[in-house]
């Protein structure tokens, strides 16, 4: 399968932007880009984190989204307000699978959705008493409940509700953390936002909380997992490499994650992170106020997992670096076993991807160790930074699109017909009735783990079954098939 | 006069971080480092200019600072 040129890609998008208007083409076209890994900094040929435009379909979500959703959501032994009307939390409620262990409603409470329900006369009123009360029932009904957060949905801020007072009065009274968090949907293009929002409080309400307080007894072999969410277990696949390292996972950030862990963060040796994206804010206001390091990993796939685990490991001593060998060794014969059996069927597909904050590049390198390609790749709500980091993963001339619309996602693959599609929810039917195989890799298609060697295995598994999946060649009704000698017109994928 | 947060890279240079613009870049020369004091003009690598009255004595990294544009 040829792969395109520079000019080919170029044509490409200029042939796509042409059913834009003037204004909309110009600033559309300034998100779209043919990759060249020489370029050090992506600002110049990608532009990110912007508006989008008003009549397009974009993807993105909000900052209530990022915070209550992405961030504080997971951490299990706390309660999430949704404060305002039903629908927000509704509507997003448990969506992100994320995964974790104890009794639901009773010492953890993540699949539950708290919210105040606000009325009209909340609006008119405004609905800091109810927000009162809703925490002392939370206090009576959920006794366990470590931490109260407040997530402000889009009338709080428009009606000015004054949130923080009854936080820091609730507080007092309960003594446990009410935090109060401005992640107002209207805040920001994107979710993007609601992450920075949601990392400021944490900041500004949890890491400090334990400053005088030595009682935790430290090794030196301490580290914390940042901006893993645990989405169908990735957390614990991950935890597991770590531990067999011979480091201590003290914390996990926030898939499966408690209020305790977080506070106790700031005394680990070292912040691994791998959602950059999402928690670098946290992770650097560790490093200036306490001179804990953060380092970015990726355990997608054993290329990216084996190189992983040694950066890990050469910053502890040599009986870690020596684990970190043997734990690589321990799964060889897994993973090549699993490379074994599903190359030789997945050799050379080529697959599209569009998400959110780091699997856009982090997955890539698992992709390639199956032999597969990936020709274009896109994120949501990125930043200038993530596509700095995204430019030397991709190959030359491949496709780079930020904050793609319906349409450009629709054109760009009849044109460049990928083997398979990863993207969300939204997409996913849309590129079934274009037979065109499709993962959902936010959710991982209600799979998973992905993470670390034991989720390299689903993840070969998922793309084989998908790709290959007889259903393929049926797309088409029999009476329309050509007879006996003709082409095959091309509405089903090339299987 | 933005805040720019200041990291050691692991090979040993300076990052000059600026999160309201979601800019890493990384200092290519700082017109005084000395023991004494750090600061003055600095130039990234991208070739933007930018200033801080030098800092005495020399803070350690990572810290937040704030600079000047400085008009080149
Ligand atoms: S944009 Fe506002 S109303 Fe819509 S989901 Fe987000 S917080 Fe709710």
């Amino acid at each position: 399968m040829a792969t395109m040129t520079r000019d080919e890609t170029q044509a490409l998008i200029q042939e796509v932007l042409e059913v834009y208007p003037e204004k909309a083409k110009k600033d559309r076209a300034k998100h779209l880009a043919v990759n060249d890994p020489s370029i050090e900094q992506s600002k110049q040929c990608i532009t990110s984190n912007r508006k989008s435009q008003p009549g397009v379909m974009t993807i993105r979500g909000c900052a209530y989204a990022g915070s209550r959703g992405v961030v504080w959501g997971p951490i299990k032994d706390m309660v999430h307000i949704s404060h305002g009307p039903v629908g927000c939390g509704q509507y997003t409620r448990a969506g992100r699978r994320n995964y974790y262990t104890g009794m639901t409603g009773v010492n953890a409470f993540g699949t539950m959705n708290f919210t105040s329900d606000f009325q009209e006369k909340d609006i008119v009123f405004g609905g800091d008493k109810k927000l009162a009360k809703i925490v002392d029932e939370i206090e009576q009904l959920f006794p366990l409940v470590k931490g109260i957060s407040v997530q402000s949905e889009c009338p709080i801020g428009l009606i000015g509700d004054d949130i923080e007072s009854v936080a820091k009065q609730k507080t007092k009274e309960l003594n446990k953390p009410v935090i109060p968090v401005r992640c107002e949907g209207f805040r920001g293009v994107s979710q993007s936002l609601g992450h920075h929002i949601a990392n400021d409080a944490i900041r500004d309400h949890v890491v400090h909380n334990r400053d005088n307080d030595d009682s935790f007894e430290s090794t030196p072999y301490d580290v914390a997992i940042i901006g893993d969410y645990n989405i169908g277990g990735d957390a614990w696949s991950s935890r597991i490499l770590l531990e067999e390292m011979g480091l201590r996972v003290v914390a996990q950030w926030s898939g499966d994650g408690t209020l305790s862990e977080m506070e106790l963060t700031p005394k680990v040796k070292l912040n691994l992170i791998h959602c950059y994206r999402s928690m670098n804010y946290i992770s650097r206001h560790m490093e200036e106020r306490y001179g804990v390091p953060w380092m970015e990993y990726n355990l997608f796939g054993p290329t990216k997992i084996a190189e992983s685990l040694r950066k890990i490991a050469a910053f502890f001593d040599e009986t870690i670096q020596a684990n970190a060998e043997q734990v690589i060794a321990k799964y060889q014969a897994e993973y090549d076993a699993i490379i074994a059996k599903y190359r030789p069927r997945l050799e050379g597909k080529r697959v599209m991807l569009y998400v959110g904050g780091l699997r856009p590049r982090h997955i890539i390198g698992a992709y390639e160790d199956l032999g597969m390609e990936v020709v274009g790749t896109g994120y949501e709500f990125a930043h200038n930074d993530d596509y700095d980091r995204t430019l030397k993963e991709m190959g030359d001339s491949t496709l780079l699109y930020d904050d793609v619309t319906g349409y450009e996602l629709e054109k760009f693959t009849e044109a460049l017909k990928p083997d398979l599609v990863g993207s969300g929810v939204k997409e996913k039917y849309i590129f079934q009735k274009m037979g065109i195989p499709f993962r959902q890799m936010h959710s991982w298609d209600y799979s998973g783990p992905y993470h670390g060697y034991d989720g390299f295995a689903i993840f070969a598994r998922d793309m084989d079954m998908t790709i290959n999946n007889p259903c393929w060649n049926s797309m088409r009704a029999p009476w329309l098939k050509p007879a006996e000698g003709e082409s095959e017109a091309p509405v089903a994928a090339s299987a | 006069m933005p805040n720019v947060m200041i990291r050691k890279k692991d090979d040993g240079s300076l990052l000059f971080y600026v999160a309201k613009k979601d800019m890493e870049e990384t200092i290519a020369s700082v017109e005084t480092d000395t023991s004494a004091a750090w600061g003055g003009a600095v130039e990234l690598t991208d070739g933007s200019r930018w200033y801080i009255d030098p800092v005495s004595p020399p803070p350690s990294f990572p810290t937040t600072l704030r600079f000047k544009r400085a008009e080149s």
